[in-house]
Order: structure tokens, then sequence, then C-alpha cells
């Protein structure tokens, strides 16, 4: 038995997965062991420390490039920057979920089965100031997406996903308001993800057969053989693809999208708009870039249609929305082809600009639900788009927010839209995508009209009394909207440095 | 003096301003308006100074200066100015303090915020100056789209009855086409070795895929054809410019709409010289169609804003076969009629504004014998739709000229053709004339107490530099054709035409002098 020795370790550079795993775990027990009264508090900094230590470390290693723990975990530039990205954008979310000011109890409740409203509800919300297991859930959401990015073989990535996703259906369901809507949007997500998960593991399971191993430098190897069955190789991919690209939200696996991000609270919804985003496409970028690079040819036109039909299905259901939140989650899609067609590009800079398309994207959509959960009536948030007819005179500096925020989504200069729309389709187009930014082009224009109606509704319709009040943020959402909104205006003057940055970084280890 | 950064203070200045007034509380709405007027006066002074320290027979593109942007695209602040930006830039500094105090009392009927509007106004200003002042295609991309939020704020927010949607169908034609361009503007910089320095483009065009120059070409030739607007993308504009206030719409065919035909001259026919030959005649048809179909449409319109609107699209007509037939004069003529048009639409706009504002209807059913009240008011109308029908004496008469000279030498068919437009043009004018002030006085006129109030000594303000300039520049071109000569023969040096035999620089040298 002398032969098996245990792999090597880089604790190193393990670091930021192991503090929010870690970090996670003693959430919980604090959970079990801090009395009520002070349990947000303590969770809330807490989960502040843990993200912000992580975050050091990925800095603190920037120059890592290595792979480790036998191949499972690769440490390179896309892995940092994403992590990195996740954890800037999780601190986002983070703010957003620990605000506990807006709504008595917050938005988030730990005894869903009470009826809303009833004296026992009251009661629950005045003891305790909401679910506090939200934040260890949270963590392990976050650690998990660290590790996805991270993940150099089929199966850590598997394992991340699940560890990642799990949570995540948990907070779908505990929304405070509209709880029946929160609760079928987290079935509906849990099952949908089962299901996209155990596409993923069959395909996984036909790349084994296919290359004899799950380490993506095999897989790479095998697709270069052209002896080695096609049949498992493609069937593989596919299935694979499957699982990915139901987690980023691309059509035809995009149904779930819109019920899911209208259910769930919303806090939770911006962080799967910003988080997961930056997470299934760091994992397909990597899938695609480093695994099946030899294929491409094969894949590109398939994958482009997914685009084509992505950006076509976000932007014209956007059009017929009435919902805000489902507004945004059907320009979620569309932004999420958009992204594809970074993808597609298939060379170094379309890696690079779809890192910085997530980083921008993430930062804007955060303050965009942030804002969302600001716009309340006593039903709680008022998401009818009618509500919103003339907010613009009521609350000119939230309207004037949002405004900025959707003139990012129609990509208008001067804001991070417009500089990540730019560098995605000028590497699709050096990459000889132009079908695909013809396409990327018209849907622009498509997606136009939706955010240009809302701005109408803001600024030029009269109020009435439908008109909902905008609550006043308290100090951790005004701080994200804040970020948020500095964000799209900083990265749309000023992206050199975030640009080099990511140039920097676009090189994968294999 | 040519080292002075003019170029970034002038575009600059207003973007400051705007910040300044929009900080102004809403009560305080005298100090807003004397700010931003004070404001545009100083960046007509600096643009009066810049236009001394231009040597109009020096390098073609003067004051420039560059700034770094973002590194890694080669994007970078760069502006200079040739001729054709120069009376361009000449003429927004004009005319915004006109229509600032033009638009002095505009805000008080609603309830909005006056420092706002001015605020806008200004930011408006800076846009405008930037996109004309970029020698960067990036930096002029970036101008081209965001000049169209303070106009959509100033359409959507003080706006007459149907301002909603004239301003978003302003926005998403204008949107539709920057689009179009930002396709092309990446697709540019791809294949012209990663650069949007005007000057690196202009040096890389000729070794563009014939092809590939075809379709980048079209996808500006779009965006700027529904800027300028060219038939038969120009359903906007009547709408957004019957619903805007006067003297936003003022701007809005004075300046806004001169982007799209000073983009096909800088940037379609430069970057794509082959290309723009390839589809000059199409844009001459389309020129020539737009000139007779928005003249007839003009003669049926009711409403005083709408049919001035019109009346631009047929002037823009006019500009595009100027720009297309490839002739010296011709483009001289067609940039001279971008300045005059300026000058004559935008003061026709302004009177009918002070009509509008006096009568509350801008339908000209609701005017007759107007004259009779207000007899100074309606001469000054009177002479603006002369200069607008091109009067000899007036300065529209010399740019229609040229460009009809300049196209005959080459296209004779069109040149014929658009003579048509001029008679149309008289129809039109002269009936609205008719219609508005002269004839049997409308009785409902009466009622309205502001109609007997002739012209004030605010809008004689406004309205007598205009008239002196169109005077002025009917008889002496000289200064204005000067400073643009030597650009459009750069312009057509790029594009690779020679003017067709020595008769026409004979003609062309009678009339400029």
């Amino acid at each position: 038995m002398g032969d098996l020795k245990l792999p090597g370790i880089d604790y190193g550079a393990l670091l930021p997965m192991l503090i929010l795993f870690g970090a996670a775990c003693v959430g919980i027990l604090i959970e079990v062991f801090a009395p009520r009264r002070s349990r947000n508090v303590i969770q809330l900094s807490f989960a502040f420390l843990a993200v912000a230590a992580s975050f050091v470390a990925v800095v603190a290693q920037h120059n890592t490039r290595k792979i480790t723990i036998g191949g499972a975990v690769a440490v390179d530039g896309p892995t940092l920057f994403l992590q990195g990205s996740i954890l800037a954008l999780g601190a986002v979310s983070l703010m957003l979920i620990g605000e506990r000011s807006i709504e008595r109890g917050g938005p988030f409740v730990s005894q869903a089965a009470i009826t809303v409203g009833s004296q026992k509800d009251l009661k629950q919300a005045g003891d305790q100031p909401g679910a506090t297991e939200v934040y260890p859930l949270t963590l392990f959401a976050l650690g998990g997406m660290l590790l996805f990015v991270a993940a150099n073989d089929l199966l850590t990535m598997f394992v991340a996903l699940e560890v990642f996703s799990l949570p995540l259906y948990l907070l779908c369901a505990l929304a405070r308001r509209r709880r029946l809507l929160s609760q079928e949007a987290a079935l509906k997500y849990f099952l949908l993800g089962s299901y996209a998960s155990a596409f993923f593991l069959f395909g996984v399971a036909l790349i084994y057969g296919f290359s004899g191993g799950i380490a993506l430098s095999q897989v790479h190897a095998a697709v270069a053989d052209p002896q080695r069955s096609q049949v498992l190789l493609y069937g593989g991919l596919a299935l694979i693809a499957i699982g990915l690209l139901f987690k980023a939200a691309l059509a035809p696996f995009h149904v779930w999208t819109p019920d899911v991000y209208q259910g769930a609270p919303t806090p939770i919804t911006a962080l799967m708009a910003a988080c997961t985003k930056v997470a299934a496409f760091g994992a397909l970028l990597r899938i695609l870039y480093v695994a099946f690079d030899g294929v491409q040819w094969d894949f590109q036109p398939v994958l482009g249609t997914i685009a084509v039909l992505t950006m076509l299905v976000g932007a014209v259901l956007a059009i017929t929305q009435t919902d805000m939140k489902r507004l945004l989650a059907y320009s979620s899609i569309a932004n999420a082809g958009y992204l594809l067609v970074g993808v597609l590009a298939l060379n170094e800079e379309g890696l690079s600009s779809t890192m910085f398309y997530l980083v921008a994207y993430g930062f804007s959509v955060l303050a965009a639900f942030g804002i969302v959960t600001l716009v309340r009536d006593a039903d709680g948030e008022a998401t009818h788009l009618a509500r919103w007819a003339g907010l613009g005179r009521k609350s000119p500096l939230v309207a004037a927010a949002f405004t900025f925020i959707l003139l990012a989504f129609a990509g208008i200069p001067l804001t991070s839209g417009f500089t990540a729309k730019f560098a995605v389709f000028g590497a699709a187009i050096e990459g000889g995508q132009t079908w695909l930014v013809v396409f990327g082009v018209v849907t622009s224009m498509l997606l136009a009209f939706p955010y240009l109606r809302v701005v109408v509704l803001l600024w030029l319709s009269e109020p009435n009394e439908s008109t909902p009040t905008v609550s006043i943020p308290g100090f951790l959402t005004s701080a994200a909207l804040v970020i948020g909104v500095v964000a799209t205006f900083a990265l749309g003057v000023v992206p050199a440095p975030l640009i080099d940055l990511t140039r920097d970084a676009a090189q994968f280890v294999r | 003096m040519t080292d002075f950064p003019f170029l970034s203070i002038l575009t600059l200045l207003p973007l400051v301003g705007a910040v300044v007034v929009a900080l102004i509380p809403k009560q305080k709405a005298e100090l807003a308006k004397t700010i931003a007027f004070g404001w545009s006066l100083v960046v007509l002074v600096l643009s009066i100074v810049m236009w001394i320290a231009f040597q109009a027979g020096g390098d073609r593109f003067q004051f420039r200066e560059s700034y770094a942007w973002i590194p890694s695209w080669d994007a970078r602040f760069t502006f200079a100015a040739d001729g054709i930006a120069l009376v361009m830039l000449m003429l927004i500094a004009i005319l915004f303090p006109v229509v600032i105090l033009a638009s002095w009392h505009d805000v008080e009927k609603s309830n909005r915020s006056a420092p706002i509007y001015f605020s806008l106004l200004l930011a408006f200003e800076f846009t405008m100056i930037g996109v004309f002042a970029a020698a960067d295609v990036f930096l002029f991309y970036v101008f081209f789209e965001i000049m169209l939020i303070p106009m959509y704020f100033i359409i959507g927010s003080f706006g007459g009855p149907r301002r909603q949607y004239a301003a978003v169908k302003f926005f998403l034609y204008s949107l539709v086409g920057g689009l179009f361009m930002l396709a092309a503007v990446i697709g540019l910089w791809v294949v012209g070795g990663k650069t949007f320095d005007f000057g690196n483009l202009a040096q890389a065009a000729g070794s563009i895929d014939q092809n590939t120059a075809r379709w980048l070409f079209l996808g500006f030739f779009v965006a700027f054809a529904i800027k300028a607007p060219f038939f038969p993308f120009h359903t906007w504009l009547p709408d957004a410019g019957g619903a805007a206030p006067a003297g936003a719409a003022a701007l809005l065919v004075g300046v806004m709409d001169k982007v799209g035909t000073f983009g096909i001259l800088r940037y379609c026919l430069s970057l794509f010289p082959e290309a723009s030959r390839w589809f000059a005649p199409a844009a001459l048809v389309l020129g020539v169609i737009g000139i007779i179909y928005a003249a007839l449409l003009a003669v049926g319109q009711n409403d005083l804003k709408r049919l001035v609107s019109y009346t631009s699209i047929a002037h823009f007509g006019f500009i595009g076969i100027g720009i297309f037939a490839f002739t010296t004069q011709a483009g001289t003529g067609a940039v001279l009629y971008m300045v005059n048009h300026g000058l004559a639409t935008g003061l026709l706009f302004i009177v009918v504004g002070m009509f509008i504002a006096r009568r509350g209807s801008s339908l000209i059913s609701d005017f007759g014998g107007a004259g009779k009240l207000v007899p100074v008011l309606a001469g000054v109308f009177f002479s603006a739709g002369l200069a607008s029908l091109a009067l000899p004496g007036t300065a529209p008469f010399i740019s229609e000229f040229l460009v009809l000279i300049g196209t005959f030498t080459v296209h004779p068919a069109y040149a014929v053709v658009a003579t048509a437009g001029i008679i149309l043009a008289a129809a039109y004018v002269l009936w609205m004339v008719q219609r508005t002030t002269q004839g049997e006085l409308n009785p409902a006129l009466t009622e309205v107490p502001e109609m007997r109030k002739d012209i004030t000594l605010r809008e004689k303000v406004v309205v007598a530099p205009l008239v002196l300039l169109i005077i002025l520049l009917g008889f002496y071109p000289k200064p204005v054709t000067d400073v643009i000569n030597p650009a459009v023969e750069a312009t057509m040096q790029d594009v690779g035409v020679q003017d067709p035999g020595p008769t026409a620089v004979v003609a062309n040298e009678r009339v400029a002098r």
C-alpha cells in the first residue's frame, strides 16, 4: 500500500473557500448559542468579516497560478478574478439581506407556516429580527460558488454546484410577504435545479466513459484524440452544458427564472442575479475554454443559436411584462445571452470581456433589486409596473438612481452597461462571430423599449393614489445602492483599471 | 493662442453650468435662468475667441487635444475641429443663449421646475459641443448617444400634449440608429487596427475590405440618416418637433439634426470613400424624394410646429444631395446650408413659439389675421419664413444655390427635380404666413388678451441677432465659406473625387465672393 500517497494540498490557495465554509459552520453554532436579541447583529457582522477575510485571501494570492489537491482545484487568473467578483458582489448582497429597518422583522421569515398578519406573526416579527439562518446559508452558497469557478475536475464542479444550489433553494422559500409565491418559487427552482444537476451528472458520467478521467486536462487531451467515441463526447458535452445553461438561465432552460426571481425574497433575487450568474458563467468558461476547446467548431454554432434565442426571448418577453421583478428577470435572461456572446468569442478577449461584463452587470442588477425593495405599500413591495407611475415626483432621488440603472441596462454610454456590451461585442467580432453581434444589437433595440417604458412611468406619468411610498432606506440598503450606482457609473467612465485587471487575469491553467 | 485647450474647456463648461443650475432650488427660478443665460454667453464669447484663433488656411484639424481614457481599447479624449466642426460649434454657441432667452417663460405655465429645464438645456449644449468637437470615434459615439437623454427629458417633461409618445418615439428611433452605429463602430475598430483615433482610422480606411466597408458604411449611414433625418427615417421628427417646447424644437432641428449630416461628412465619407461612392446614387435619390415629399406634407399641415419640422426634412434633403454630389461647391453649399438652416429654422421655430405662447395653441386654424393684432411679430414671422424659403438676399439662398449648381454639374436630373422643391417651399411658407397672420381677423383671437401684446423687448433681443446674421450672411458669406472650403476640399480628397471641369470653379468663385 506504499504507493497510495496523499495529494499535495496548498492551503493558501484554498484559503478563500476554507474561510467561507468555516465561517458558515461557525455561523450555525452562533445560531445555536447566541441570544436571540443580539443574534442578527452578531451573524451579520460575522458574515461580513468572513467575506472580507476571504476577499483579502483572494487578493493576497493574486499571483498564484497552480493546480492543487490532486488536480481538483485550479487557482489561476480567471478563478481569482471571479472569486473576487463573487465576494464583492456577495458583500453587497449581504447588505440587502441584512437590512432589517425597512420592514418589521426583515424580508425573511423563519416560521413560514404562521398566517401573515396574525397575532403570532406580529409577535414573531417583533421577537426576533428576522430569520438569522440566512447568513450561514448565504455563506455556504458563496463558498460553493467560489469552489464552482475554481473546480478543475467535473466531479468537484458537480459537488460545488450542489453546495451553492441547495442553500439558494432554501433561501428562496423564506420571503415574509407573499409566502405562497415564495414557496412555489423555491419548489420550482429545487425541482428544475435537481433535474439540471442530474443532467450534469449524467454528462459527467458520459465524459468519464469518453476520456477515462474527470480532470479537465484529461478531457482536453481526449478531445484531441479522434479515435474515441464521438457519441459519448457530444452526448456528454450536451448534458453538461444543459446543467450549466440552466444555472446561467439561458434559453430554452430559462423558464424557471421569472417565477423564481419574482417569488424569492428580493435580496435573494439580487444575490442570484449577481453572484449565481458569475459562478455559472465562470464554470461555463472553464468547461468550454479548458476542456472542450478542441471541438469549438462543433459547439460554437449550437451555443450561438442558444445565445440568439436567449437574447430574443429575454428581450421580447421583457416587453410584455407588467411586474417589475419579472421584467428584471427577463432582462437578466437577455443579459445572459450577451454574456454568452462574449463567451463564444473563444479568445482571450472573450474571456476578459465576459468577466468584465459579469462584474459590471452584477453591480447594476444589485442596485436595481435594491431599489425594488424600497418601493413599498402596506402589502410589502409594490412590484406591479402601474404602481410605479409618477414615482419621479414623489421620490426623485430613488427614481433618478433607478433611471440611471435602466439606462445602463439599455447600454447608454457613460454607464457600465455600455462599456461591458462594447467589450463583449468587440471580442465576438474579433472571434469571427459577427452574426451574434448583429442579433445582440437588434435585441438591444428591442430591450430598450421596456426600459424606456419604465422611465416614462417614473418621470412622465402623473402620480396617483396608488403610487406607493418609497421607504427610507436603512444604512445597509443605502450603502448597497450607492455602491451599485457608483460602480455602474465608474465602470462606464473609467473602465480602464478593471479592463486591465481582467486582461491580466485572462489565462486559464490547464 | 492655438495651444489653449479651447475644445475641452468649451465642452466641459456647459456641463459644469448644468450641474450648477440644477442645484438651484425650484423657488429661485429667476436666478437659475440668469445663470444659465450668463453661462451660455460665456460659451459664446469663448467660441468667438476660438473662431478668431482658427487659421482658415492652416491645418485641416486644429486645436487638437488628446488625453488617455481607456488605453486597452485605445479610446482617448481626443478633440479637434476642422472648418466644418468650427462653424457648427459657432452655430451652437449662438443658438443656445438665444433659445435660453426665448424660453424664459416657457416653464412657468406648467408646475415643473425651471432650474431643471435650464439645466437640461445646458446639459444638451454640453453633448452638442462634445459631439462636434470629438475626433475620436469612441468619444463621438458616446456623445452621439448621451445627447438623447437631456432632449428626451426636455420633450417628455416640458413638451406639449403628446409629449410622452413623442419623447419615446424620438428616443427609440435615435437609439435604434445608434445601435446600428455601435455595431459598425466595433467592426471598424476591429478591422481598422484597434484604434479609435480619427486620423489613424482615416489612414487605415483604404485597407478595409470592400464588402466590409460597405456594411460598416451602412451602419453609420443609417444612424446618421435617422438623426438628420432623411426620408424614409424621418417620421420621428414631426412628432418630436411638434411636441417639444418651441425653443427646444429650434435646437432639435437647428443643431441636433446637423449631427447626422455632419457625421456623414466626417465619418461616412472620409472613412469609407469607396462605399460612399457606391451608395451615393441611393443617397441622392433619398435626398430628392425627401425634398419633394416633405415639402408636400408641409403644405398640408395644420400645426405650426409640425409644419416647420416638415420644412426641415425638405431642407435636409438639399443638404443630403449637396453632400453626395461630391463636388466642392455642393459640399460647401451643404455645410453652409447646415449653418443657415440652423439660423433660419431656429428663428422660425422661435417666432412660432412666440405665437403659440400668446395663443395657447399651435394650430394654424386657431389663428388668422393675427398681423392686425401683433404687426411687428407678424413681420418677423414673415421674414423668418422668407429666409426659410431661401429668398435671395437671405443666407439660405446662397447655400441652396451652391448646392443646386454644384449638383447640376454632375447630376443635372437631380438638380432639376430638387429645384421644384424651391417652388413648393414658397408654397408652404407663404400659405402658412397667409393663413396665420394675413386675411380677415379670426374673432377668437381678440378674446385672447395675450394676443394684443406685440413683440416685447426680450423677444426683440432674441430675434435680432438671428435676423441680422441671416441678412449679413446673405450678402457676405465669405467669412464662413473661407473656413468651410478647405475642410470640404479635404473631405472630397478623402472620397477621391475631383470637381468636373474648371467652369464650375469659376462659378464657385463668383458666388462665394
